[in-house]
């Protein structure tokens, strides 16, 4: 049972090398804004640029409201199919894939074209339209981690259980969702959210298609017109991903097991 | 009388549960098939507003083929290596008897990585492989010069290899549970029948595992194929491949075609369809096992 | 003759933890031998260790003469029966029952002929296409057993594999493994909690407790004779008689305020001493009975009726004794409070 052990070490170390040396090599590259000696200036350089902190606080802000959106549409939906309408399902599951599939350049493409100045719904006559528009494609970008965050969390609690108790006890069903499903499976929205948090805040392709001054495109134009930056910028934003992907681990912590797992 | 309201009641509730359901319903609509279905149409209409086949027409140019092939070509080359690699990756820290902390370090880290994609992924490999880069500095030092021996981070195997970055902790993040999946005992079974290990894996692991690979495989090819932060970052416009094509059309750079740029959303569609669809073809026939 | 299946000292030890304790058995060509204990007592390691998937910490395991303690699994040519089927899910029963034949690469036509001969031989014949979910879990552990002998090992091992199952198959199942044993001849190693199992296939059985042998011996002689406390009171139930020695050179004891007379007690058993008689409930009788030497007279706190036995608890004063009865249909049970006397030999007490 040696060799085992020895190709796993193999695979694994070939692996972290892989993913380890870009990630040092940046780094290294970001301190090196100086000749000679290693300092924090490109970081510098990054953090007192205006436009790093308006663009970031914008991504934020569309961030923000993706989650809101995002858990007004999916937790309903999840919750109403699990319990009443589960012929609906495959069709639900069906949706929530095809922005797995349908690359997200083809979308906004489609915003583009569809919602124009000149149509029904003109998201892009305005700017504020095309905040909007911006909000409802990342919401979009996101539904299938979000679904899927929210349907586990549901799994494995009693969804069936607690509406019934809650409807004994006179709940309406407002109410329930509100104060009995959600605070239930908190845990699994919050991970939804991080998960479209750390989507959203670097996303270029939508952004720069809508011409809206968000993170991405930002990050683009310096990559396009600076050296060191970018390193610095990539660095940052490994950093805020971990942190958001760190939330989601600290917070499986705080999860309902299922009763129903017994091995 | 009690008819009456039991109905009414009943109404209610229906109407109440399609009241929850609609946000998302017509959520689906407007940004995921109205879109999708305008482009579709949009393909097969000219200029002048009459059915026409000549948007199509106009994908069978030198320039646009080349760009499908290069795009099919680099997201094949990083979903299969993604797979492989991935797979290999899970395999190694769930069956390998690697040290039980390791695999939960894996996971967060893949959990990151599979999201580090984008502008600042390219920026990652340009100082890492860039001309300046930090590894293409080194290995020149030490006699080796990439670019000279023919390396370009700006080409096919640059652009796969800086992929790889997202593809494979994507492929290990949707494995690993298929890998948990295989019981101790049919290693052991199989072990016990006189097979050996590489036996095993080739009559029963790989078998077993072989619908989720290529439905990952599949997702994998999607991922790369609509993927051009990375690839705009990296290259700018210099490498041809159909995302920065559509977006150079929607940016009115070139081609300056509303037509065509319609038809080159359509062929992406039907590509990463098609990539799906042969994943349910065989994953039926694999499946066959199965509930 | 050398034994077939000889166990030399054999310890394990995960960790800190001792969980065989040299253990040591020797059995000969076509035994049928249970490993009887508790949960957690060590039999699954020591089939593990016989089958290579775990190293022995110490001792040595022989079989037909030949050292195999250090041998892979896939040399050692043993067959495994696994509790929970374990039944590769990607391959048809017949595929399954093959498999072994195929790594042994064994010509398909001759291969299809076996997978043919097993499936007759485990009743399920016709079902070689099938794949394992559309199967009960007795039919699966059929195949399991089919796959196991199919490329006629040296010996078999069963971990367990009529746990998962329920209780009427688990009979008819047990009684068809033992008829397929006899009929192949084979060597088997069974290992199971449940005493009546043990009991009802084995040819010998080991009975362990927290990794030691605590007796080896047939059916009937672990039964019958007990050699320690525990195996008196795992195998099989028990009746335990709390008495006071009134003399102990005539072997008087006082069981709740009557007085009988037992043939031996332990040696240093003092008049005005606690003392503990055990015994079997089957061999209580209600009323007197030939043979019988000791008699007793008593409640009746419950009645169990159980099919073809009646299962009655007897209260004496503290103490109270499990009796089992045959059923008779022409008679109605006996009923809860009525008086009682009971009757026994002096010879099938087992002073402990
Ligand atoms: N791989 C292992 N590592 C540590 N302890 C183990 C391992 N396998 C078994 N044990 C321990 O050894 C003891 C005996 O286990 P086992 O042989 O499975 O018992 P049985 O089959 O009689 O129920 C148990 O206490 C179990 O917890
Ligand atoms: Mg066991």
């Amino acid at each position: 049972m040696k060799p085992n052990k020895f190709w796993s070490w193999l695979v694994f170390g070939l692996g972290a090398a892989y993913f380890i040396i870009p990630l040092v090599a940046t780094f290294m590259f970001s301190l090196s804004m100086r000749r000679g000696y290693y300092s924090f200036d490109s970081y510098a350089s990054v953090f007192s640029d205006p436009r790093f902190q308006a663009t970031f606080g914008y991504s934020a802000v569309i961030g923000l409201f993706s989650i809101v959106v995002g858990i007004l549409v999916v937790v309903p939906a999840v919750y109403f199919v699990r319990l009443r309408l589960p012929w609906l399902r495959p069709a639900v599951e069906f949706i929530t894939l095809m922005p797995l599939i349908i690359p997200a350049i083809v979308l906004v493409y489609g915003y583009i074209r569809l919602y124009n100045s000149s149509s029904i719904i003109p998201f892009t006559g305005s700017a504020l339209g095309t905040d909007i528009l911006l909000t409802c494609a990342y919401v979009t970008l996101a539904l299938p981690y979000m679904y899927r965050a929210v349907d586990t969390g549901m799994r494995t609690i009693d969804i069936q259980t607690l509406t019934e108790a809650a409807q004994i006890a006179g709940a309406n069903t407002a109410q329930i969702i509100g104060r009995i499903i959600l605070p239930n499976i908190l845990v699994a929205v919050l991970s939804g959210a991080f998960l479209t948090f750390a989507i959203v805040i670097g996303e270029f392709t939508i952004a720069s298609l809508l011409n809206r001054p968000a993170f991405g495109p930002y990050l683009q134009n310096i990559g396009a017109n600076r050296a060191y930056e970018p390193a610095a910028l990539a660095i940052i934003s490994f950093i805020i991903t971990w942190g958001a992907m760190g939330m989601i681990n600290v917070l499986g912590r705080f999860a309902p097991r299922t009763s129903a797992r017994t091995d | 009388m009690t008819d009456t309201t039991a109905g009414q009641r009943t109404r209610r509730r229906l109407s109440f549960e399609w009241l929850g359901v609609a946000p998302f319903i017509i959520f689906a609509v407007l940004f995921l098939m109205l879109p999708t279905l305008y482009l579709v149409g949009a393909a097969f209409i000219g200029r002048d507003g009459q059915f026409t086949l000549e948007n199509i027409a106009g994908l069978f140019t030198d320039q646009i083929i080349a760009a499908y092939w290069i795009s099919i070509r680099i997201s094949g080359a990083s979903a299969i290596l993604g797979a492989l690699v991935g797979l290999a990756i899970a395999l190694a820290i769930i069956r390998g008897r690697l040290p039980e902390g390791l695999r939960a370090a894996v996971m967060t880290f893949s959990g990151v990585a599979s999201n580090f994609a984008g502008v600042p992924l390219a920026f990652a490999f340009i100082s890492t492989l860039g001309r300046l880069g930090l590894v293409t500095v080194i290995l020149k030092f030490i006699g080796i010069d990439l670019y000279k021996s023919g390396f370009n981070l700006l080409s096919f195997w640059g652009l796969t290899l800086t992929y790889l970055y997202f593809q494979i902790p994507l492929m290990i993040l949707i494995i690993a549970p298929a890998v948990d999946g295989l019981k101790k005992e049919w290693s052991e079974a199989a072990a016990i029948l006189g097979a050996s290990p590489w036996q095993f894996w080739r009559y029963v692991g790989l078998p077993i595992l072989w619908p989720s690979f290529l439905g990952t495989l599949s997702l994998l090819f999607a991922n790369a194929f609509g993927a051009i932060a990375t690839a705009y970052a990296l290259t700018g416009s210099s490498l041809n491949i159909v995302p920065i094509l559509l977006y150079a059309q929607i940016r009115g750079d070139a081609l300056q075609n509303p037509g065509l740029g319609a038809a080159l959303a359509l062929g992406m569609i039907l590509i990463t369809a098609t990539a799906n669809i042969i994943y349910l073809v065989i994953s039926a026939r694999a499946e066959r096992w199965m509930k | 003759m050398a034994a077939f299946l000889d166990v030399q000292n054999l310890t394990k030890t995960f960790g800190t933890t001792t969980v065989v304790k040299e253990v040591s058995f020797a059995f000969d060509k076509g035994e049928f031998i249970s490993l009887l204990g508790p949960s957690g007592c060590g039999k699954t390691t020591i089939l593990r260790m016989i089958a290579g998937f775990e190293t022995p910490t110490s001792g040595s395991i022989l079989v037909d003469g030949q050292d195999i303690t250090t041998l892979k699994p896939n040399q050692r040519q043993l067959g495994m029966v696994f509790q929970a089927y374990a039944l590769f899910p990607n391959l048809n029963v017949g595929d399954n029952i093959g498999f072994g034949l195929k790594i042994a690469g064994m010509p398909a036509e001759e291969r299809r002929a076996r997978v043919d001969e097993m499936l007759k031989l485990i009743g399920l014949p016709g079902f070689e296409r099938r794949y394992p979910y559309e199967m009960s879990g007795g039919q699966q552990q059929r195949v399991a057993l089919a796959r196991a002998i199919a490329p006629r090992p040296r010996m078999l091992l069963l971990d367990e594999p009529l746990s998962a199952l329920d209780a009427k198959i688990r009979v008819s199942l047990r009684e068809e493994i033992r008829a397929i044993q006899l009929d192949l001849g084979i060597t088997t190693v069974f290992v199971t909690h449940d005493q009546e199992e043990a009991l009802s296939i084995s040819d010998r059985i080991v009975v362990m407790n927290s990794g030691s042998i605590e007796q080896l011996g047939a059916p009937h002689e672990v039964y019958n004779k007990p050699a320690t406390r525990f195996v008196a009171t795992f195998v099989g139930h028990l009746n335990t008689i709390e008495a006071t020695v009134v003399d102990a050179a005539t072997g008087l004891v006082d069981i709740d305020g009557q007085t009988v007379t037992v043939p031996t007690l332990p040696a240093t058993a003092s008049a005005g001493a606690p003392v503990s008689l055990t015994l079997r409930p089957e061999v209580l009788s209600v009323g007197a009975r030939e043979g019988n030497d000791i008699t007793l007279t008593g409640t009746i706190a419950d009645v169990t009726f159980l099919g073809s036995v009646i299962r009655l608890r007897i209260a004496l004063g503290r103490n109270t004794l499990s009796l089992d009865t045959f059923n008779d249909q022409r008679t109605a049970p006996p009923s809860r409070g009525e008086p009682v006397t009971i009757s026994l030999a002096s010879k099938d007490l087992l002073v402990l």
